[in-house]
């Protein structure tokens, strides 16, 4: 048998008193394509981090050819021929194509002092026309879109020439041909005998490309098998560790229901373009797409965040002016980001501010003075209502988990009287534990009459949740699908249905 | 995509170089055309307002104030380009002044080591705030306003408060005041001063664009995340652009100190922000990225003709101020706009 080119044994990490990683265990074998599959917060992109010299171990071993190695940054990794394409573009904007591919080895000209940028260009042009690419290595990067951006980052993990190479997630943001694109590129590593990690949520593509799969729940390792082989629901079952999800809840039919908000033709520089939909009272509608396609872009727009363009909104069939968050707030529309430590919260501050943050004027006395008990009985009152866990609401927020703080926020709008809430990436950074109970809070809410939006880039989550799927691509609306009809191939179709595509792949 | 075998020559011919108008509408190239458009009319608005601007003297005078303003404006620049902040540029530079007097007139050493000594406590006093911004993580902001007041008592301190005179070191006011230009020519009696800020200007320019100092530094202020993904030590290079930054504050110490003659100890707060604002005006992204010395000495020279052409004009000294601060205001303004219309062409 041939020797493993890395073997993790016993491998932790916490993060803050947070376990990513539980004694994990990986094996990569030389000439394999070597998928890793979890739900989201499994730790494979922690395993890989650790693998790639961003983080360091608490405990256990990294084996390269058998040789236990202590992989301390980035730069020890690419030492010893690991590189990694992270799932967040890593791109220096102002730096051209090839200045970013090369950044940290640079070709020398004279004296070694110089750098010699016309080396540089031809070296990043070859590994373009390796990879099929039509690009100008001068291009800064700021101007590509997203996808040429991603084709960027992995021409730079490709020009590493590096022995492991570690893809977290990386047809995220692509398009049908290139992902075609890619997995020559992959076959042909694996031929010359590059071990390649590939983590992906896309089990078809990992059906296509993948040897073996090392299954991941919860920071530790669950198993190891051939891809081919092992049935689908089998891998599932080992993901998520419990009986297949509760086989599809019932959608309620809200196609009846009065139209709350309308957006009608809104643009918005080139993110977003005429895009109009309707949300009605009660539902959940999804917003799918790939990374940068427009979605949180088009909710910012209609939440007044970013100066539209052009377009109109209407709130229960009123046209209305939306020209800030606050004219948003005032129309009942509420939006809770992605990122909810620099958006949503004073993270320094306590649970009962934090919810009632946004509707302080309801808590003045003598029309200045804050009636504190007033905000303390309201803060109670949320914490019960959703399940928060908190040891009391002068607890600092910062101090709670992911989900608990998504609830905060939650309640922070709930308490605002918002009738329609913008949820972006609901569920990230959140466990999955925590996961579950927030979808069933939004089930709630739209049970209650809430109109709902949720943006998230894990098909599975808007295919769960929504009661209908509008999928982007490229800032225009380019589907809508109802539940029934919603199917990951459905929505990758429809997201990857590019008008430019021949002009400007 | 759609062609699948292309010949490199092909491909390389597919791309037709940019054209010039294209160039031109580069936000960037765009900013400083603007800035270099302000600093013609301006000095076109002042030769017609008062015959006096244009004379020989007066532009002579323009020239040798903003050689000290614009090699801080230099060190500046790549420090901002970082998107870090250097509020110690004013202090340094009279510290270093300061240090130079000592060894200078104090130990009677020669003129060459006290120009090293310049350079040299610039260097050290910009490997302190960058060991400070890229180990001990303090926001630049701070760790330079605690070194600007750290090297202004500093100065105080060793000169005992007076100024240090040069009498004894003959050829010190040379470096400013002399004109090697107008020994070869004649006409032109440009002033060394502002010989030595062209040089460091172009020394400046090439570190910038051509060499991996310069590419860190354009990096690390685009993204630094992403540098230290790449494996680059970020702190290391972080660490020495605010050491050359700090070296070319000492240049500035030199010209200013043989200008006057004297290391002035209470000189020097308040050139910082002229130094901050001629960056700014010259297109430099207070948000790091982007950014060019053309642009930086293009500013200063619009600060100082300014300032020339106002007091020309006996414009009251309050008045200057307050126009110099509508100036800055302005240019910033005209950074957001360009970023904004950046932002939108993606």
């Amino acid at each position: 048998m041939t020797q493993p080119i890395v073997t993790i044994r016993d491998l932790s990490k916490s993060f803050a008193g947070v376990r990513a990683l539980d004694r994990a265990q990986f094996e990569l074998l030389p000439g394999e394509v070597h998928a890793l599959m979890g739900e989201n917060g499994a730790g494979k992109s922690t395993l890989m981090k650790v693998l790639a010299g961003v983080y360091r171990k608490d405990s256990g071993e990294v084996l390269l050819d058998g040789r236990p190695v202590d992989i301390e940054s980035p730069r020890a990794a690419q030492a010893l021929g690991i590189g990694i394409i992270h799932q967040e573009l890593n791109l220096m904007n102002h730096l051209s194509a090839a200045q970013n591919i090369f950044i940290g080895r640079e070709p020398r000209g004279r004296f070694g002092l110089f750098i010699d940028e016309e080396a540089m260009c031809c070296e990043a042009q070859r590994i373009f026309e390796r990879m099929n690419l039509k690009l100008d290595p001068r291009t800064p990067v700021g101007e590509l879109t997203v996808a040429r951006q991603q084709m960027v980052e992995i021409a730079k993990a490709l020009s590493f020439e590096s022995r492991v190479l570690i893809m977290d997630e990386p047809t995220a943001a692509l398009n049908n041909e290139e992902v075609a694109d890619l997995f020559r590129i992959i076959g042909r590593l694996r031929s010359r005998g590059v071990a390649v990690v590939y983590i992906s949520h896309k089990m078809d593509e990992l059906k296509r490309i993948a040897d073996r799969v090392t299954v991941m729940r919860d920071g530790q390792y669950i198993a190891t098998v051939p891809m081919a082989t092992t049935p689908m629901d089998a891998l599932i079952a080992m993901m998520v560790g419990r009986q297949l999800a509760e086989a599809g809840h019932e959608m309620p039919d809200t196609s009846g229901n009065e139209v709350v908000l309308e957006a009608r033709g809104i643009c918005r520089g080139a993110m977003v373009r005429d895009a109009s939909f309707v949300l009605r009272r009660g539902e959940i509608l999804g917003f799918a797409g790939l990374m940068g396609a427009g979605r949180t872009e088009l909710a910012r727009a209609v939440f007044g965040a970013d100066r539209i363009d052009a377009g109109e909104v209407l709130v229960q069939g009123r046209k209305v002016s939306i020209r800030s968050p606050e004219d948003a707030v005032a129309h009942g529309i509420g939006y809770l980001s992605e990122d909810r430590k620099h958006f949503g919260l004073a993270t320094g501050m306590d649970v009962e501010t934090n919810i009632a943050l946004a509707s302080m004027k309801r808590f003045l006395s003598a029309g200045f003075l804050i009636d504190q008990a007033a905000v303390e009985s309201a803060g109670e009152r949320y914490v019960r209502q959703l399940g928060i866990k908190t040891p009391s609401v002068r607890q600092q927020v910062r101090l709670l988990s992911g989900g608990n703080q998504q609830k905060i926020v939650i309640a922070k709008w709930l308490l605002r009287d918002c009738n329609v809430l913008f949820f972006d990436e609901p569920t990230r950074g959140i466990d999955v534990g925590a996961k579950a109970e927030i979808y069933r809070l939004l089930n709630e809410l739209a049970a209650q009459g809430k109109a709902i939006v949720i943006i998230s880039s894990e098909l599975p989550e808007v295919l769960r949740m929504s009661h209908r799927v509008l999928v982007m691509c490229e800032g225009r609306i380019t589907g809508e699908l109802r539940a029934r009809e919603a199917s990951q191939e459905r929505i990758m179709q429809l997201a990857t249905r590019r008008e430019t595509a021949h002009a400007a792949p | 995509m759609t062609t699948p075998t292309v010949t490199t020559a092909a491909t390389a011919a597919g791309f037709s170089p940019k054209t010039l108008k294209d160039r031109l509408l580069r936000p960037a190239t765009r900013q400083k055309l603007l800035a270099f458009a302000s600093l013609v009319a301006l000095m076109v608005f002042f030769s017609f307002a008062s015959p006096q601007f244009l004379q020989a003297d007066n532009l002579v005078g323009i020239l040798q104030s903003t050689a000290v303003n614009g090699v801080l404006a230099i060190a500046c620049t790549f420090v901002i380009i970082t998107s870090g902040i250097d509020l110690s540029v004013g202090t340094l530079m009279t510290f270093c002044a300061v240090m130079t007097g000592v060894v200078l007139t104090y130990m009677g050493m020669p003129l060459w080591l006290g120009i090293c000594a310049a350079i040299f406590f610039g260097a050290l006093s910009g490997f302190v705030s960058g060991l400070l911004i890229a180990k001990l993580k303090i926001p630049p902001f701070i760790a330079t306003l605690g070194m600007m007041m750290l090297l202004k008592g500093l100065s105080l301190v060793i000169s005992g408060t007076k100024p240090i005179y040069f009498n004894d070191t003959p050829g010190f006011t040379a470096i400013s005041q002399d004109s090697l230009i107008g020994d070869i020519v004649p006409s032109l009696p440009i002033p060394n001063a502002v010989l030595i800020l062209f040089l460091v200007a172009v020394a400046a320019s090439i570190v910038l664009n051509r060499t991996i100092l310069g590419r860190y530094t354009f990096a690390l202020g685009s993204n630094e995340e992403a540098v230290r993904l790449s494996g680059v030590n970020t702190d290391f290079w972080k660490i020495v652009v605010y050491t050359v930054s700090g070296g070319i504050c000492g240049i500035a110490g030199l010209l200013i100190a043989s200008r006057l003659n004297s290391a002035q100890p209470a000189l020097g707060q308040g050139y910082e922000l002229d130094a901050i604002a001629a960056v700014v005006i010259g297109g430099t992204s207070l948000s790091g990225g982007t950014g060019t010395i053309v642009g930086t000495i293009i500013g200063a020279f619009i600060m100082s003709v300014l300032t020339n052409g106002l007091r020309i004009l006996s414009v009251a000294q309050e008045w200057q101020t307050v126009v110099t601060g509508v100036i800055i205001i302005l240019a910033v303004y005209a950074d957001i706009l360009r970023r904004r219309s950046g932002s939108k062409a993606r």
